[in-house]
């Protein structure tokens, strides 16, 4: 099925606009607020994180099972070890140094907080800073590629059934962020 | 006088299955799901090149953006970005939380924050460009998908947040 790019870029807009109300509306436009993630006071960025990704996982499963779609179709991020976990702690500091993420900036800059603004700012000094040294690193960014295969081949194990555990440790996860959040709201308040 | 109050924040796991089917919508119509940083690149190809052409084609991290028979705008990843900027422009009018003002902790100045939102912002950027995404196009729509390295950066991003959020206290609380 081919669907014209007016419609795909239509839908594009659509989808983004569902995407921002809900990251504004789960006060992730405040880099204060989202940041308490980081001193268990209120765990609300995992809460969305995890609950969106099981929540797409499931339906992606089930989707799939059923025919509906082909996961052999879909786009599925390419994994390099090495460059991604380096990567993401360092995103990881960037994170708690500015409080936002860069879909979530934009929230905060549309909402008028001004330091989203220097993370505008940051980002985009970052990407020309990138532009300059990319020839020097190009060897470390494609080091310890293994291609676009799936969690579940990595272990060697049923789609299913990866699914399930992933679920599993989700709601253990869920119960646990809770008590942790009302242990350390209590000792601030 | 009365007060306008802000309306309280919606449920997390309210907004978790909200993005969640957002993401499958989005998997089953086009083959892949949100982003954000890819965005930023298109933004900032086009910008580069708008100043300086010969600049911009000579960097392969701005030239591949550049290539195309499309301009750099007319693209997926910007397109959504634009709606997420409307999106939350709209819900925090709605919801009473359009506002002026420099988000901090009360114990540092305006100056320190917007110094360490420039800095945190560049190390994000940079750090995107190795694990190629953030957290919306890789943690988000690559963990739905089970890529192993969207799960590798989660797991990172969070270990290196705790790992500095002691040195940050005082930007917060």
């Amino acid at each position: 099925m081919q669907i014209p790019e007016v419609t795909l870029l239509l839908f594009a807009l659509l989808t983004g606009i569902a995407f921002g109300i809900f990251l504004e509306k789960a006060g992730f436009g405040n880099a204060r607020k989202l940041v308490q993630q980081f001193y268990f006071t209120d765990m609300r960025m995992f809460k969305v994180l995890f609950s969106a990704i099981v929540t797409a996982m499931v339906g992606i499963y089930w989707l799939s099972y059923l025919g509906w779609l082909d996961i052999t179709q879909i786009y599925i991020n390419g994994t390099y070890i090495w460059p991604q976990v380096i990567g993401g702690i360092v995103f990881g500091f960037g994170f708690v140094m500015c409080g936002l993420c860069p879909g979530t900036s934009c929230v905060a800059v549309f909402t008028g907080k001004l330091d989203a603004l220097a993370v505008f700012a940051g980002i985009f000094t970052g990407l020309i800073l990138f532009a300059e040294v990319e020839p020097h690193l190009a060897g470390f960014i494609s080091y310890s590629s293994i291609g676009d295969i799936s969690l579940y081949e990595v272990f060697n194990m049923e789609y299913g059934m990866l699914t399930f555990l992933i679920i599993l440790v989700a709601l253990a996860a869920f119960w646990f962020a809770g008590r942790v959040e009302e242990r350390y709201s209590r000792k601030t308040s | 006088m009365k007060i306008k109050q802000a309306y309280p924040y919606w449920n997390p796991y309210i907004v978790g299955v909200g993005i969640g089917l957002l993401i499958i919508l989005s998997f089953v119509v086009t083959g892949r799901g949100l982003g954000a940083i890819g965005a930023f690149n298109g933004v900032m190809a086009s910008l580069v090149h708008a100043i300086a052409p010969e600049y911009a084609l000579s960097k392969a991290a701005f030239s591949g953006y550049l290539s195309g028979v499309d301009h750099p705008l007319r693209d997926w990843v910007v397109i959504e970005i634009a709606g997420v900027c409307v999106g939350g422009l709209i819900s925090g009018v709605v919801s009473g939380r359009f506002k002026f003002e420099v988000i901090k902790g009360p114990g540092i100045s305006k100056v320190t924050r917007l110094l360490f939102a420039f800095s945190g912002g560049l190390l994000m950027a940079f750090a995107a460009k190795f694990t190629r995404g953030c957290t919306s196009g890789l943690a988000l729509s690559g963990g739905s998908v089970l890529s192993p390295g969207a799960w590798l950066f989660m797991i990172s991003v969070f270990i290196g947040g705790y790992s500095v959020a002691f040195l940050m206290r005082k930007l917060w609380n």
